[in-house]
């Protein structure tokens, strides 16, 4: 049995056709069947059949009703260990529920499990967890392809029906990138709309928690659950939250859709320049106005982003010292030998790497040539947007620089994985919306995706755009 | 004074600036709301911002930026609109972040001054550098275990101004004014306790010494010392070891050290070549801090009278002098008793000097004897004006106030009601002070007789027992004139 949608499911449930055990026991199936893609760190029937008991006792107005949703093992849970796909918190179970997923379970969702994700949400291929990678539903049996990462479970998990969405999170496009391998729809919302508070940080200046789906209406329901105000993160905006998913609109008349050149790049398929061309025509036709824009600071974008995230990720993941929690070495000889066993072992070898850029970066003698200039080119790429927001609405641009790529392919060289991010770091390190729908296949049958990207708390009209050009393929 | 030491060559010169670490007054810590109280059971403190779990965030207190400003304003210093929160990266165990959230380059607070007393009526300007926010760090237990260390978390996240000064002073005794004088402005603003045994209070020294004229010489910095006993101790024996060192041809390395209180002595708590480097930068989970005029203007408001304001005010109007006042006015609590005091009663203005000292010794010893701090007197200060104007009014001698003055301590009473009681009234009646010097003289013929042929000072043994016959009540001015009189009439 398959659900195509949240209101579908909640139509079954709110006319009795359904009950949340009978949703719970379906998943449950699915979830097992699927057991070899590696898409959960955490599944636990009785933790399911546990929500059920208390789901069934609400009432059926809330929103979420026993709609199951996959948790990106980032996201600090109370009832599920939160492992961040580390081996240094691998028996961490929180006492507390991050905001996002607390405001979820208020609607009455039910959590299925937690997905995997590269080592502390760095990587893009989902194959840099101490619990192994996640492959591709969408693979060819003998050869698995990467589902993107760093939110590459989510992503999977929703490409493989195993929830009705699935919560990501998005520091340079871990929710963007995913969702295009993946073939499902994926949005990383303005930075400081969804609270921060109880997701392991990564980067915080660009952490930023979305959600994926199969669909545009489904993304633009859990974005407004999961949304709002939360004055234990002081980068949290505090700004009302629209009911996306009543307001969607179809009509993009007289819309201006920018069309970045600094997007154009060399080595890049023609397929997905094609694809990016037929959006821009479907567009066309809708009524929308194309503007030519430029972004000329895009190219610095990936070098500023990778000094500025490992930056804060190498004083974030300070706290993981195997003093409190988590992972401790044994036999240290000293409280230096503790640290320098507990993180050997603890940590892998991407977060590693980028503990060391970042510690580099930050370094006397350093910082002004490296950190503060990444902060000052930043502000240039933030500035690009807000000047080509001035000309269009909206920009579209492909979403990443190749359809899913085959499981161990880039893994031995960091730069080329770095690149994939090349579409998708810039809308990051402004702290603008963005949103990634499938559009179109390549040659193999597999999807690729388009990204919409607007001013910040401009949701509404990403979803409007999005809902509009996913009807190209219904 | 010369603040110059002799040297074998030349004179030296000391240099010296204070870090101070103040505990910030507050129910709750900087970035969380967990308890500051002292004193808890280990680990009872701690929320999961404190611990540093995974995910939480710190949220900035308010109210501690509210005393950090009013602070600002107390220390005559520039209160800065626009600060940042940095992290200072560095491993410990009792830092659970890993970092400290502290203030780098913009702090909240920018230059400021105040003002030392010296004994002789002069004084002396200190510039403050910054004062600046940040997060005390835990406490690592070596003690618990033999071979395990504990940590306690229940100061972990607490607010601290660190205030820097400009190397302005010169010698121990500037150092330990000058933070006499920062404790008790912060104290009067109620920014914080003072309480520097708990370590509420606590500074790091840097201490340079220069042939006069010389730039800077390279400095030491001698870190926690929790006592301007030790701060000046500390000093003393760094500046000597210092001028040892370069009198015999060495030179001083830049180091920390560390004050062993037992032996008197410093030693290098790491050597340069352990320096850590912090890696300060943003703290990008907080926004920069902004503060507006109309916050500022409204902290304003809450700053009460602060010691020198006071200090002028008593010497200008109770006409102490610039010292008196500054010792009356370094401590809030003795200064607040001494103004209520005058405020139960305005004629004793003119007496002022009689109630400081009756304050400083006669209250403050029966008050050291029963272990108790003035805030706690029994003696109210409106009982004491009384006494002393009862003095004043030479209805009791000085003597008999300080039997009164016990009286009052036991029972709390009123000075008046105790006299009257007890029939402490002095006698000023020249008849009846007649009266006992005459049985004193009739009862002592030979020592009469002595006194006359010229042993004066059995003048004093005649008062004796003439005041014994008055059981002490005898006017002592009146007794003394009456004595003279009529011993020499026997002439």
């Amino acid at each position: 049995m398959e659900f195509q949608s949240i209101s579908q499911l909640k139509l079954l449930l709110d006319d009795n056709k359904i009950s949340v055990k009978e949703i719970a026991q379906t998943y449950i199936k699915k979830i097992k069947e699927k057991k070899d893609l590696n898409i959960f760190i955490y599944f636990n029937e009785d933790k399911i059949y546990d929500q059920v008991k208390l789901i069934e006792k609400i009432s059926n107005d809330n929103s979420l009703k026993g709609i199951p949703i996959a948790v990106k093992d980032l996201f600090c849970t109370k009832n599920m260990p939160t492992t961040a796909g580390s081996k240094i918190l691998e028996n961490f179970n929180p006492t507390y529920e991050s905001f996002v997923t607390q405001k979820l379970i208020n609607q009455g969702s039910m959590f299925v499990g937690k997905t995997n994700l590269d080592e502390f949400a760095m990587g893009s291929a989902t194959n840099t967890s101490y619990f192994g990678d996640t492959i591709n539903p969408l693979s060819n049996e003998g050869s698995p392809l990467a589902p993107g990462g760093s939110s590459g479970g989510s992503a999977a998990a929703v490409a493989a029906d195993l929830c009705l969405g699935a919560t990501g999170t998005d520091t340079g496009g871990s929710i963007r990138q995913p969702a295009s391998f993946c073939g499902v729809v994926g949005i990383k919302p303005t930075y400081g709309i969804c609270s921060r508070w109880g997701i392991a940080a990564f980067a915080s200046s660009l952490d930023q928690a979305g959600i994926f789906s199969k669909n545009v209406t489904d993304a633009s329901i859990l974005l407004k659950e999961m949304a709002g105000h939360d004055l234990r993160d002081s980068t949290s905006s505090n700004v009302k939250i629209p009911n996306f998913s009543e307001n969607l609109n179809i009509d993009l008349k007289g819309k201006k859709i920018g069309i970045p050149k600094e997007y154009t790049i060399d080595g890049i398929s023609d397929e997905i320049n094609e694809v990016w061309e037929q959006a821009i025509k479907s567009l066309e036709q809708k009524g929308a106005i194309i503007e030519h824009i430029s972004l000329p600071h895009t190219k610095y974008a990936l070098p500023t982003y990778y000094i500025i995230a490992p930056a804060e990720a190498s004083s974030n993941l300070a706290r993981y010292d195997g003093v409190k929690y988590g992972h401790r070495a044994e036999n240290a000889k000293s409280l230096d030998d503790m640290y320098e066993l507990t993180r050997s072992e603890g940590f892998g070898k991407e977060v590693k790497r980028r503990i060391l850029i970042g510690t580099y970066v930050l370094s006397a003698g350093y910082y002004d040539a490296y950190y503060l200039k990444a902060q000052k080119v930043r502000k240039l790429i933030a500035d690009d947007f807000v000047k080509a927001f001035k000309e269009c609405d909206l920009i579209l641009t492909p979403t990443a620089p190749s359809a899913a790529f085959p499981l161990n392919e880039k893994q031995d060289d960091p730069i080329k994985m770095y690149l994939n991010d090349v579409f998708t770091v810039p809308a990051s390190l402004a702290g603008i919306p963005g949103i990634s729908i499938p559009y179109g296949k390549d040659k193999n049958g597999l999807p690729l995706g388009i990204q919409l990207l607007s001013k910040h708390f401009n949701e509404q009209e990403i979803f409007n755009a999005a809902f509009a050009l996913e009807k190209d393929y219904e | 004074m010369s603040n110059l030491i002799k040297g074998k060559h030349h004179d030296w010169e000391t240099v010296i600036g204070l870090e101070i670490h103040a505990q910030v007054k507050s129910n709750s810590k900087l970035f969380s709301s967990s308890s500051t109280t002292f004193g808890s059971n280990p680990n009872s403190q701690v929320s999961l911002v404190d611990a540093a779990m995974p995910g939480m965030l710190p949220v900035i207190n308010k109210y501690c930026i509210e005393q950090a400003v009013k602070t600002g304003v107390g220390l005559n210093a520039k209160i800065n609109k626009y600060s940042i929160f940095d992290r200072k990266n560095y491993f410990y165990a009792d830092l659970p972040q890993g970092y400290q959230i502290s203030q780098y380059k913009y702090p909240i607070i920018g230059e400021g001054k105040v003002t030392i007393d010296f004994k002789d009526g002069s004084s002396k300007e200190i510039r403050i550098v910054r004062l600046h926010l940040e997060q005390d760090a835990g406490k690592s237990l070596h003690d618990q275990n033999p071979t395990k260390t504990y940590v306690d978390l229940n100061r972990s996240g607490v607010a601290l101004m660190e205030i820097v000064s400009e190397p302005d002073l010169r010698n121990a005794d500037e150092a330990g004014l000058y933070i006499s004088k920062i404790r008790s402005i912060l104290m009067y603003l109620d920014t914080c306790d003072g309480n520097m045994q708990e370590g509420s209070l606590r500074a790091d020294v840097n201490i340079s010494v220069r042939k006069p004229g010389d730039e800077y010489g390279t400095r030491c910095e001698i870190k926690n010392l929790n006592s301007i006993k030790f701060i000046k101790q500390a000093i003393n024996y760094e500046v000597k070891r210092q001028i040892e060192v370069l009198e015999e041809g060495g030179s001083i390395e830049q180091n920390t050290l560390l004050f062993n209180t037992s032996t008197g002595k410093t030693k290098p708590m790491r050597s340069k070549e352990e320096a850590h480097d912090y890696r300060y930068f943003p703290d990008p989970d907080l926004l920069p801090l902004e503060i507006d005029q109309e916050e500022i203007d409204n902290i304003k408001k809450l700053i009460p009278e602060l010691p020198d304001e006071r200090k002028k005010r008593y010497v200008d109007e109770y006409n102490l002098s610039n010292y008196d006042a500054s010792v009356l006015t370094s401590d809030k609590a003795i200064s607040d008793y001494f103004d209520s005091v005058i405020k139960s009663d305005f004629s004793l203005k003119a007496s002022s000097k009689i109630v400081v000292n009756w304050i400083t010794s006669e209250l403050f010893s029966i008050l050291n004897e029963n272990n108790l701090e003035i805030i706690n007197s029994p003696i109210k200060p409106k009982d004491l004006g009384k006494l002393v104007k009862l003095i004043n009014e030479d209805i009791i001698s000085g003597k008999i106030a300080k039997e009164v003055l016990i009286e009052m301590f036991n029972t709390t009473s009123d000075p008046q009601i105790i006299i009257d009681k007890k029939g402490l009234k002095q006698v000023t009646n020249t008849d009846e002070i007649e009266a006992f010097v005459d049985e004193v003289i009739e009862e002592n013929k030979k020592m009469v007789e002595q006194y006359l042929s010229g042993k004066d000072k059995l003048l004093g043994f005649f008062v004796g027992q003439s005041m014994k016959k008055s059981k002490g009540k005898a006017n002592p001015q009146i007794l003394n004139e009456i004595i003279k009189k009529k011993l020499s009439k026997k002439n």
